[in-house]
């Protein structure tokens, strides 16, 4: 089988589902094709997420994924030692509880509403190469050959992604910068506050931290994300995350209703992400936030990026690197910084020891603060902790 | 490099950790181009359940 559309977008994830619907509403035959056989799942995903990004990316709140919202995060030692911050600080990092199987397919719907076409089932093997320009992708449909010609296609093809690497966008990961994580949705628990809790601590995860998020009353989302380079043995992931649900007083009476496992990229950014004809993005493109792990907020915000450019580029009839590179630097501009500097923040985090960590959120949930901002923590762990103090700085000055 | 496929969650983290990109993950189940492989263990350690396992003798 053999088509031709303008834009084609490789993997239907809430990324590809976004780049999709803005490049179809830049008035392009947008086609998006997914090698799985239904949009949403399985889900990959902890289901939290900021926000105040929806303005941006053109989405309201749904009640099809919604599923709750929460009070507030509450960071856990591994002394037990609590630091909770409420309220509006909050939506930065976690602020609503979604089904990510709903949202997805929300996403999905979304982009069909603007034009865009999808296809399931139909996996993409390799990118068709044309004197160092991309001009069309070719795999299997329902386990047929298809080659499909396009003036730019679009990797969001997600953490397991071995696209770009065709057109020598390097993507590899070093094993610290890659997190491997597994996840229960549990219910037949008795939950009820709305708390978005993080473990954290070398002998609770080495380099890594577990979540718990509310999804109602009774089901709550809890994982584990492990740094690969501290991984000594296979299967680890399982055993960390099941050892912590046996000791918990409320999650150990629960059951699971879904399990399901991923890896996440904690890395810098990538050097580049445009080639001729060709433009990477989301988890494919290493976009996920290196502290948080979180990947959706980034992503779709590229998304839209990348989506409006090829758009552009379709219409003015060049497709180059050059001209797609407004995607790199407007993408670069919106979320480099803080990537570099949680990047650094991660790798300091990964040098403290768990009294440090205990010390830390200790002074941290004894302090009133009236915004939780870097300068503020700083600050709060400063006044009885000045040894601590000194080693962040170096960081962040 | 083999799966066993009643483990594996179909989660693309061997895929994506391999940075010699020899692993597919299908709807039928995972590939390994052992030709390519440079049998380094990561796949093996970053699978969450721990469903990889290297094949002695091949
Ligand atoms: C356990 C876990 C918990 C997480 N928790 C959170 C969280 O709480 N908050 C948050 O913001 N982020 C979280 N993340 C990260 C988040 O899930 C990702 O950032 C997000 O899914 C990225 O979206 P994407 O569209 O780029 O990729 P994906 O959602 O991975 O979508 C890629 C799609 O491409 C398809 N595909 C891949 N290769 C091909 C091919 N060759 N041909 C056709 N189709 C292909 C795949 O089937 C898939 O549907 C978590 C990740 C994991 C693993
Ligand atoms: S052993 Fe290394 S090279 Fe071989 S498949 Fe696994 S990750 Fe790839
Ligand atoms: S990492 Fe493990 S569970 Fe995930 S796809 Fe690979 S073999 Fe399957």
């Amino acid at each position: 089988m053999r088509m031709d559309v303008d834009v084609l977008v490789i993997g239907g994830g809430p990324v590809g589902c976004t780049v999709a619907r803005f490049a179809a509403l830049g008035g392009t035959h947008t086609l998006i094709v997914e090698k799985r056989s239904e949009i949403g799942s399985p889900v990959r995903c902890g289901e939290g997420i900021a926000p105040d990004i929806f303005d941006e990316i053109g989405i309201t709140k749904d009640s099809r994924w919604v599923r709750n919202t929460v009070d507030g995060a509450r960071f856990i030692s591994p002394a037990g030692h609590m630091w909770v911050i409420e309220g509006e600080a909050v939506s930065e990092e976690v602020g609503l509880v979604i089904d990510r199987d709903k949202f997805d397919k929300v996403m999905a719907l979304h982009a069909l509403d603007e034009g865009a076409k999808l296809m399931l089932r139909t996996h993409i093997e390799e990118l068709i190469v044309d004197g160092g320009k991309v001009t069309g992708a070719r795999g299997k449909y329902m386990g047929q050959d298809i080659e499909i010609a396009a003036k730019v296609v679009i990797a969001a093809d997600g953490y397991e992604s071995v696209l770009a690497g065709q057109v020598g966008i390097d993507t590899r990961l070093e094993s610290k910068d890659v997190e491997t994580c597994l996840q229960y949705t549990l219910g037949g628990v008795v939950n009820q506050d709305r708390y978005c809790d993080f473990y954290f601590g070398n002998s609770v995860v080495p380099g890594g931290y577990i979540w718990i998020f509310p999804k109602s009353a009774s089901e709550v989302n809890v994982g584990l994300g492990l740094l690969l380079s501290k991984v000594e043995k296979k299967g680890a992931v399982k055993e960390y995350l099941d050892g912590f649900i046996k000791d918990h007083p409320v999650l150990s009476k629960g059951s699971a209703i879904s399990m399901v496992a991923g890896g996440v990229s904690v890395s810098m950014p990538i050097k580049t992400t445009v080639a001729d004809g060709f433009i990477v993005v989301g988890d494919a493109a290493r976009m996920v936030d290196p502290l948080s792990g979180g990947g959706l907020a980034n992503g779709m915000l590229a998304a839209k990026i990348a989506g409006e450019v090829a758009a552009k580029a379709v219409k003015s009839g060049n497709v180059s690197a050059e001209t797609l590179a407004e995607y790199d630097t407007s993408w670069r501009k919106r979320l480099e910084e803080k990537m570099y500097r949680n990047y650094l923040t991660k790798e300091l985090l990964l040098k403290q020891s768990d009294e440090t960590v205990d010390k830390v959120i200790e002074t941290l949930g004894n302090t009133k603060m009236e915004n939780v901002g870097t300068f503020e923590i700083i600050q709060a762990i400063a006044e009885k902790h000045p040894d601590v103090v000194k080693e962040i700085e170096k960081f962040f000055i | 490099m083999k799966v066993d496929m009643e483990l594996c969650l179909r989660c693309g983290a061997c895929v994506g950790t391999c940075n010699d990109t020899a692993i597919r993950l299908y709807e039928s189940g995972i590939v390994f181009h052992m030709d390519i492989c440079v049998r380094c263990g990561s796949c093996m350690l970053v699978c969450p359940v721990g469903a990889i396992s290297e094949e002695v003798g091949v």
